[in-house]
């Protein structure tokens, strides 16, 4: 059958390691790897071999516990690591035709900028924390190219008040801020320039469950109100059944099985994820 | 009349891997079911009844055999290999699932809960409201409980707002997973008259249930499930 529709990303054989490598590991098939990490040389391959696809206006989960790989992905992914092979295509992007890990850095700048928005899971990566909020994201709108302050006022101003932070304090410096707001802000700042795909790192872990609750709202409101595509990864598989329409399982750098997500709750196939989702039942 | 759904030859088997089980669920199940007609299946608790809906549905992954659908969207599809973002598709535009259990996300109305399946169909908000309200209506869900959060809902209530989210698609298929479980008779009297309704109406449904007693005279087709076969 014709495809449907087509993907917003389209990540292929995506590899980060960490290392040199050796005859004993290289072969990625090679039995010789402790988990993701080779006991020979020292080389610890972060991803190997992901590739999946996301969607329009899907938000697609990843789950995988500590170590096995899904932040490494997403650093990758937004150009915070170069990876060492892998192709990815965005599809607003040179039409989906150019490999965007093989751009120059300046391109790289500008797909990242314009077409990406990336939520951390601590908020000192995301936001300069003696700037305002407002301040946060002029900086991401100018890097877009955005030259107008007024203009850049009022989307700030819009921004914000969607993600409910106060107008009264939106000159306020994001420092004094709690970590639920603080991840409100960057949220705004992700969505100010409109990205087509959002990458949302851990941006709940550690916070406590009602501002939880409320920053997942949050979440799922933008993606019924502005059909972004997003990638979300979590530990938390409660996070992922709330929010993902699909779901992608990683173990040891390696993506072990992808599905729906209520399925993979339901009648998860690898043994790893069995586990991951009795746990939690 | 046109042949809705096919299922040939459907075999699901279970594998835990940690208890080294292996659990056969269903075997060599055959359901034809054609527009406009209403299937129901009966059988023990834990005779497999579940597995062939979820198998349909997707939330079980089929294991042999097909699960042929007449789409509207993409003509005849096998639902048992259909990719991902096509189950979603037509979860979200031509099949319905029903069970006695409500999933929604938390801290959502009734009304909004309604509105949402209507907005995932591409349809503005406005018009989402109208609707929902008038099925929410139409179903006759208290006026009370359109705006308040739907974990506090009786049996009753729950299958009520749920049977409106999934009708408010017109769905060309609507799966119904044990509805009446739990309810007391008066509740599952008025599930009886929705199914009729829905009958009516002309939805095609295949439904299972603990006893067939409330539904004598709706079905027209009935299977028993004994152990993952059908018996008759
Ligand atoms: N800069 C680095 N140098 C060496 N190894 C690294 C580096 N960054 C990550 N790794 C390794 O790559 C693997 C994947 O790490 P990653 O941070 O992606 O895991 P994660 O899935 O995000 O885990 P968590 O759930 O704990 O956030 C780990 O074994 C980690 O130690
Ligand atoms: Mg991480
Ligand atoms: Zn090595």
């Amino acid at each position: 059958m014709e495809r449907f529709e087509k993907p917003v990303l389209i990540v292929k054989n995506l590899r980060k390691q960490f290392g040199h490598g050796c005859g004993e590991c290289e072969a990625l098939e090679s039995d010789k790897l402790k988990k993701n990490y080779c006991p020979v040389c020292g080389t610890v391959y972060g991803c190997q071999d992901v590739s999946f696809e996301v969607y329009p206006g899907e938000i697609l989960g990843v789950v995988g516990e500590s170590g096995s790989g899904k932040s490494t992905m997403m650093k990758c992914l937004y150009f915070d690591e170069n990876v060492t092979c892998g192709e990815a295509y965005i599809n607003t992007y040179k039409n989906g035709e150019s490999n965007v890990f093989e751009e120059s850095s300046q391109q790289k700048r500008y797909i990242r900028n314009n077409l990406l928005g990336k939520v951390y899971q601590n908020p000192i990566l995301g936001l300069k924390m003696d700037f305002s909020s407002i301040g946060n994201i002029a900086e991401k709108l100018i890097a877009a190219g955005s030259r107008r302050v007024g203009e850049m006022e009022e989307r700030g101003r819009q921004l914000l008040e969607h993600v409910n932070i106060p107008v009264f304090r939106i000159k306020e410096e994001v420092k004094n801020f709690s970590g639920g707001m603080q991840q409100r802000v960057q949220i705004a700042k992700a969505l100010s320039n409109n990205p087509p795909l959002l990458l949302l790192d851990e941006v709940t872990t550690g916070l406590d469950l009602s501002v939880q609750a409320n920053v997942l709202d949050l979440i799922k409101e933008i993606q019924h109100e502005l059909g972004i595509s997003m990638i979300v990864v979590s530990h938390d598989l409660g996070v992922i059944r709330m929010l993902a329409d699909r779901t992608i399982v990683m173990l040891n750098g390696r993506i072990i099985e992808q599905g729906l997500t209520d399925q993979i709750l339901e009648d998860p196939q690898h043994p790893y994820t069995q586990q991951l989702v009795h746990s939690l039942l | 009349m046109m042949d809705l759904l096919r299922i040939e030859n459907l075999s699901k088997s279970f594998t835990l891997h940690n208890l080294r089980k292996h659990i056969s669920a269903c075997e060599n199940i055959n359901i034809l079911l054609k527009k406009g007609e209403f299937i129901g299946i009966t059988g023990r608790s834990g005779s497999g009844k579940s597995t062939i809906l979820k198998s349909i549905y997707r939330t079980n992954l089929p294991e042999w055999g097909d699960i042929w659908y007449n789409s509207e969207r993409f003509g005849l599809i096998n639902l048992a290999r259909a990719k991902e973002r096509e189950v979603i598709y037509l979860r979200k535009h031509e099949i319905g699932y029903v069970s006695q259990f409500l999933s929604v996300m938390p801290r959502t109305t009734s009304c909004q809960i309604v509105e949402q399946a209507v907005v995932e169909m591409g349809k503005d908000k406005e018009y989402a409201k109208e609707e929902a309200e008038k099925i929410l209506k139409h179903f006759d869900l208290d006026r009370e409980l359109w705006d308040s959060y739907p974990n506090t809902f009786s049996g009753g209530e729950k299958l009520r707002l749920n049977i409106a989210r999934a009708m408010i698609k017109r769905p060309r298929l609507l799966l119904l997973d044990e509805p009446t479980a739990s309810l007391d008779n008066t509740s599952k009297l008025r599930v009886r008259e929705l199914i009729e309704q829905l009958k009516n109406e002309g939805t095609t449904m295949l439904g299972i249930f603990h006893d067939l007693k409330f539904m004598e005279g709706l079905c027209d087709k009935e299977f028993n499930m004994d152990k993952g076969i059908i018996t008759n």
